[in-house]
């Protein structure tokens, strides 16, 4: 599938602008510090700009909202719903801490609830498609919930780094979630790599009984817009290169420095929130590479038709 | 609306394509585009139309395939490989994913006859459907930014300004092999019904759980190429030679 920039941007920020929405939601910040005060506006400045940018590849944005309404049956209309349902307890946690400093315990466990089922029906949209092998999976929804927690909480120790509490309990819970997220994401890529496809040219085509099918010809010599879509392939040895860094920046190098941060260093010094924040950038390349291969390396039923 | 309709419906229109019979003319995919172009919604757009990087939205394409036999890497090596011409248009499912994927209401299956249908008034040009669908069944028309797929020619079957003839899909009204059939696959007595029975017509990827209401007809056993070899007189042979050859063939032999 092609790795469309606005998509893997999307999925990204606003996982962590959930994640951190869930921390803030979990009362993990002292709502009166100004740290927390600013971690509010981040969580909801990500969220926005998340939702932003998946309008962008749509053909027609002025209508997008039009999605709202089919959510008995489309996982894309329900995170729509979702993500406007979630803003509502957000916005309230962040005006509590913001303007009167303090944090509503019930309000706060419906932000961080509503966070976690909109990033899974954001999975959701991917992992209901039975016709991509390679997400058809509930390890796909695991994925994206445990990154957007573990971002969150990477996101939420630099803010208790300044001085915003719960140090060095955040950097741990970080560290934690990512070994959780990391881990959901070895068996999602296992599966993928041991996995046969459920639909092969034989089934395709229907001719498997006369013998093996391969393509002659397409249809046009060009490529089209399925194939433009639907038929990004990556070299194996580039994916497997990636996916290495992807690990290492994901995981070993934020986990490394938050380890390093929460042991060394106590909270509001230079030394924790140069660590802390050295690792919310490594974490974030790590995140955004990690969406570009769950795009690039699944494949589409449709391209039995194209030989690829 | 982005709910598939429940029960059965009264009628179950599609297509019948045969396999064995479909030459790969490309008739029916540009009679497709032209009919669709200035039908049902906006024009199918092409970008780059002169140019060397030509592409755009079409509801029906024909692939090639070749299918070598079991047991043989080379043609020829077991048995003859055959090409088979492949027409692919939407294949109007009863199960049809692209319909409830969609967050709009704009992708919709018709109570009344089963026909797949995109409100372009509705449609965001999200993609989604067009992912879900596991045949490529759908493009979307990136000039203006909506989802394109087969009408089933909606405004052709059921036009009565139309002679009866022409009450058919375009791409059925023009094959010249007479590869693509129309029907209600809800009358066992209708053409398309027939054929299915007969020829064992089948469903494209039934694993997906689409439940596609189009049927392909498998191509025919194939005669055997060396077995017809023998029916082929040898050029050696001159037995059947009369009048002036067998003269020609008695002075010939004699020098
Ligand atoms: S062939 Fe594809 S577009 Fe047509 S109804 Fe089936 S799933 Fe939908
Ligand atoms: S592209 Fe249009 S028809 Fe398809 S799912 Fe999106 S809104 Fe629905
Ligand atoms: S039924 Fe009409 S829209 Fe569908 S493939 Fe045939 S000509 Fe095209």
């Amino acid at each position: 599938m092609h790795p469309a920039l606005s998509v893997i941007m999307f999925t990204t920020l606003s996982g962590a602008g959930y994640g951190l929405a869930a921390m803030l939601g979990l009362g993990l910040l002292d709502p009166a510090s100004w740290a927390t005060k600013t971690a509010h506006v981040v969580a909801l400045g990500l969220i926005s700009a998340g939702l932003l940018s998946s309008t962008l590849h749509l053909g027609n944005p002025q209508r997008a909202w039009r999605a709202f309404s089919q959510w008995r049956s489309s996982w894309l209309s329900r995170e729509g719903v979702l993500a406007i349902l979630t803003f509502v307890p957000v916005l309230l946690n962040a005006i509590n801490s913001i303007f009167i400093d303090i944090f509503i315990a019930s309000t706060g466990l419906i932000a961080a609830m509503l966070s976690v089922a909109t990033v899974y029906c954001t999975a959701m949209i991917y992992a209901s498609l039975k016709s991509v092998d390679a997400w058809n999976t509930r390890l796909t929804p695991a994925c994206y919930i445990l990154f957007s927690l573990a971002s969150g909480a990477v996101l939420a120790s630099v803010f208790a780094s300044f001085g915003a509490g719960s140090y060095p309990l955040l950097p741990l819970l970080g560290i934690f979630l990512l070994g959780a997220a990391w881990f959901a994401k070895w068996r999602w890529r296992s599966r993928l790599a041991n996995g046969s496809s459920l639909s092969t040219p034989e089934s395709a085509t229907g001719l498997g009984h006369i013998g093996s099918v391969r393509l002659l010809e397409r249809p046009h010599v060009n490529e089209n817009y399925l194939t433009r879509e639907m038929g990004f392939q990556v070299a194996r040895k580039h994916a497997a290169k990636l996916a290495t860094i992807a690990y290492l920046f994901g995981f070993w190098v934020p986990a490394a420095l938050l380890l390093a941060s929460a042991l060394l260093f106590a909270e509001a010094l230079a030394g924790s929130v140069l660590l802390t924040t050295l690792g919310l950038v490594a974490l974030m390349a790590g995140i955004v590479t990690e969406r570009w291969l769950f795009f690039a390396e699944a494949k589409h039923a449709v391209m039995n038709y194209y030989g690829g | 609306m982005t709910s598939l309709p429940q029960g059965a419906p009264p009628k179950k229109l599609g297509l019948v394509i045969d396999l064995d019979v479909c030459v790969g003319c490309h008739a029916c995919v540009i009679n497709c585009k032209e009919w669709n172009t200035g039908g049902y919604g906006a024009a199918l757009s092409d970008q780059d139309p002169y140019g060397a990087d030509v592409s755009g939205a079409w509801l029906n394409r024909i692939h090639t395939f070749e299918v070598v036999p079991d047991g043989g890497q080379l043609v020829g090596e077991a048995g003859d490989a055959r090409i088979v011409h492949f027409p692919k248009s939407c294949l109007h499912c009863d199960d049809a994913p692209c319909v409830t994927v969609c967050p709009t209401g704009a992708s919709y299956k018709r109570a009344e006859d089963g026909i797949v249908l995109v409100d372009e008034d509705k449609c965001i040009g999200c993609g989604l459907c067009a992912w879900s669908c596991p045949y490529g069944a759908r493009e979307m028309d990136l000039a203006a930014g909506v989802m394109k797929k087969c009408t089933l020619c909606v405004d052709r079957i059921y036009n009565e300004t139309f002679e009866l003839v022409d009450r058919v899909p375009a791409c059925v009204r023009t094959c010249p092999a007479n590869a693509r059939h129309f029907g209600d696959f809800n009358d066992p007595s209708s053409d398309v019904s027939q054929m299915v029975a007969e020829r064992g017509g089948m469903d494209l990827m039934p694993e997906q759980g689409t439940r596609p209401v189009n049927k392909y007809l498998p191509p025919r056993p194939r005669s055997v190429l060396a077995d017809a070899a023998k029916t082929i007189p040898s050029a050696e042979n001159t037995d059947a030679a009369n009048g002036f050859f067998a003269w020609l063939d008695g002075v010939l032999e004699k020098i």
